[in-house]
């Protein structure tokens, strides 16, 4: 299943500037993955040293903030948008 | 993103030396980044400040304009920031609310920092303020933020006043007061179909698209200066008290930026002598309804799991708040607690504070007033210590939340015995 991944700024150093790459993976953790494998070194910037997702790193599935769905288990059906945000903007 | 000018002057940035991540360290030149390469952290100002001489600093600071920039000195700006366009927000009134201390059984000393006394009437024309600067010295044309109503207009007045063009990202949903307190000076005002941490996330999209390009967003890849005009809340608190520190801090969380800037600024003023080193806490204020924060530290948590918010607080609606974690480490180090307080507590808060001190607060206003009634009934914050709670915003911008609460006590026919028949004699 492919998915099309929208990568920030500041890890299009990882994409040769590309700002939209595509990956294959039935779940964000196959995604990552798969990203890794293209684009070596992206996984540890996203994922801490357990595996787990960085406290910083947002990433969306289609509309859906991934922590309020399966984190890394959650499903990337065929064709949807990963988004990759860092989280540091906000208000107050 | 580049900066669009590459060219900096060497002083642009005051005593600011360089970016450095709050979590893992890292550094990186003065530059509109928001995020560590590293580890995706956030950056944040790193200074060489002015130290070795208080009593000068603390005469050049009173002797200064009576304003922010009065801190000039220890904020990420150039020496003659005060000579340049500006809404010149700060020094706002520092009320003691002696009123409100009697009703609240606080027997030590109570103020209200009221910042609805700024320029667009909220705290945020502070944080702008700053944030404006970089834009002119990173050479944007575009000042542009995500915000949940006050920041909007903070940002469109800014503009105004710099000769910028603004494009600002707000709920679709939110008071009335504030859209047009955002679309009355002029620019763009655009509503996003979601909420605030949806329109965040747009702008975060935009940031790294052609379409972005030239923009500062000052909560965004302007955030590490927009962040620091929060720590004038604190040089002002202690200016005002007569450079003391207070006991008790209680300070409203969004993202939680505002609370974790004050405590750097706190610290900072320890560190240069400006004021005598004591212990102090910092309490944290939420809106039962967008609690993330409070939910963590009441659950002994280290790290804050997002909530979809539904509060009438809007403007502390984050329910992805990025300096949570770093809230949580504050209260902690300073012996503080983090509280919420339900929708029909804020509006009793907002009423309470208007009945007592004749200040018409937002309804974040209403949430720090609220929590601190809370705290101190819980016996969690200590009545015999001086306490100052933090208004962040005028109440004129959130009628719809007190609306039914504050109606005519009668409507009359225009008669003496009509009044009377009322009652009111």
């Amino acid at each position: 299943m492919s998915v099309n991944v929208r990568i920030p700024t500041i890890l299009r150093t990882y994409t040769g500037g590309s700002a939209e790459v595509s990956a294959e993976g039935a779940t964000l953790a196959e995604v990552i993955k798969d990203l890794e494998s293209n684009h070596a070194g992206i996984s540890a910037r996203l994922l801490d040293d357990n595996g787990k997702l960085r406290r910083f790193v947002n990433i969306y599935v289609n509309e859906d903030d991934v922590r309020f769905a399966e984190g890394l288990e959650t499903a990337t059906p065929d064709g949807a948008g990963v988004s990759i945000i860092p989280a540091v903007a906000g208000g107050c | 993103m580049a900066p669009v000018s590459q060219s900096v002057a060497p002083d642009a940035f005051g005593p600011a030396v360089a970016l450095s991540c709050r979590e893992c360290g890292a550094r990186t030149p003065l530059a509109p980044n928001f995020a560590c390469a590293e580890c995706f952290g956030p950056l944040e100002v790193a200074y060489e400040l002015p130290a070795g001489d208080p009593e000068g600093l603390r005469k050049q600071i009173e002797n200064g304009p009576n304003n922010i920039w009065r801190y000039a000195p220890l904020l990420p700006v150039s020496p003659d920031v005060a000579e340049r366009p500006s809404l010149n927000p700060g020094l706002t009134k520092l009320v003691k609310a002696d009123n409100l201390a009697r009703e609240l059984g606080v027997t030590g000393s109570l103020y209200v920092k009221d910042d609805s006394g700024n320029p667009t009437h909220s705290f945020k024309d502070r944080v702008v303020a700053i944030a404006v600067e970089a834009a002119r010295t990173f050479g944007f044309t575009t000042l542009s933020c995500s915000s949940t109503g006050n920041l909007a207009g903070a940002v469109t007045a800014a503009a105004a006043r710099t000769g910028l063009r603004a494009c600002v990202f707000i709920p679709h949903d939110l008071e009335a007061g504030k859209v047009v307190m955002a679309a009355i000076y002029g620019g763009d005002v655009v509503g996003i179909e979601g909420n605030y941490d949806d329109v965040n996330r747009f702008c975060s999209e935009l940031i790294g698209d052609p379409s972005g390009e030239g923009w500062g967003f000052v909560n965004v890849n302007l955030r590490p200066y927009y962040g620091e005009g929060s720590k004038t809340l604190a040089y002002e608190i202690c200016e005002q008290l007569g450079w003391r520190l207070p006991d008790q801090l209680v300070i409203p969380i969004a993202s939680g930026s505002q609370l974790t800037k004050i405590d750097k600024g706190l610290k900072e003023l320890i560190a240069l002598g400006l004021v005598e080193d004591k212990p102090y806490r910092i309490f944290g204020a939420q809106a039962e309804g967008c609690s993330p924060v409070s939910a963590a530290y009441k659950a002994g948590h280290d790290v804050v799991r997002p909530q979809k918010p539904n509060t009438i607080a809007k403007s502390l609606a984050i329910g992805n708040p990025a300096d949570g974690v770093y809230v949580l480490d504050i209260v902690r180090r300073t012996g503080g607690a983090v509280e919420d307080v339900t929708d029909e507590q804020v509006v009793d808060a907002i009423r309470l504070l208007a009945r007592t001190e004749g200040i018409f607060a937002e309804t974040a206003g209403g949430v720090t007033v609220g929590v601190l009634r809370k705290l101190i009934e819980s016996g969690q914050l200590d009545p015999a210590a001086e306490t100052v709670v933090l208004n962040t915003g005028d109440g004129l911008k959130t009628l719809e939340a007190v609306a039914d609460a504050a109606r005519p006590t009668a409507v009359i026919r225009p008669t003496l015995d009509s009044f009377r028949e009322a009652g009111l004699a």
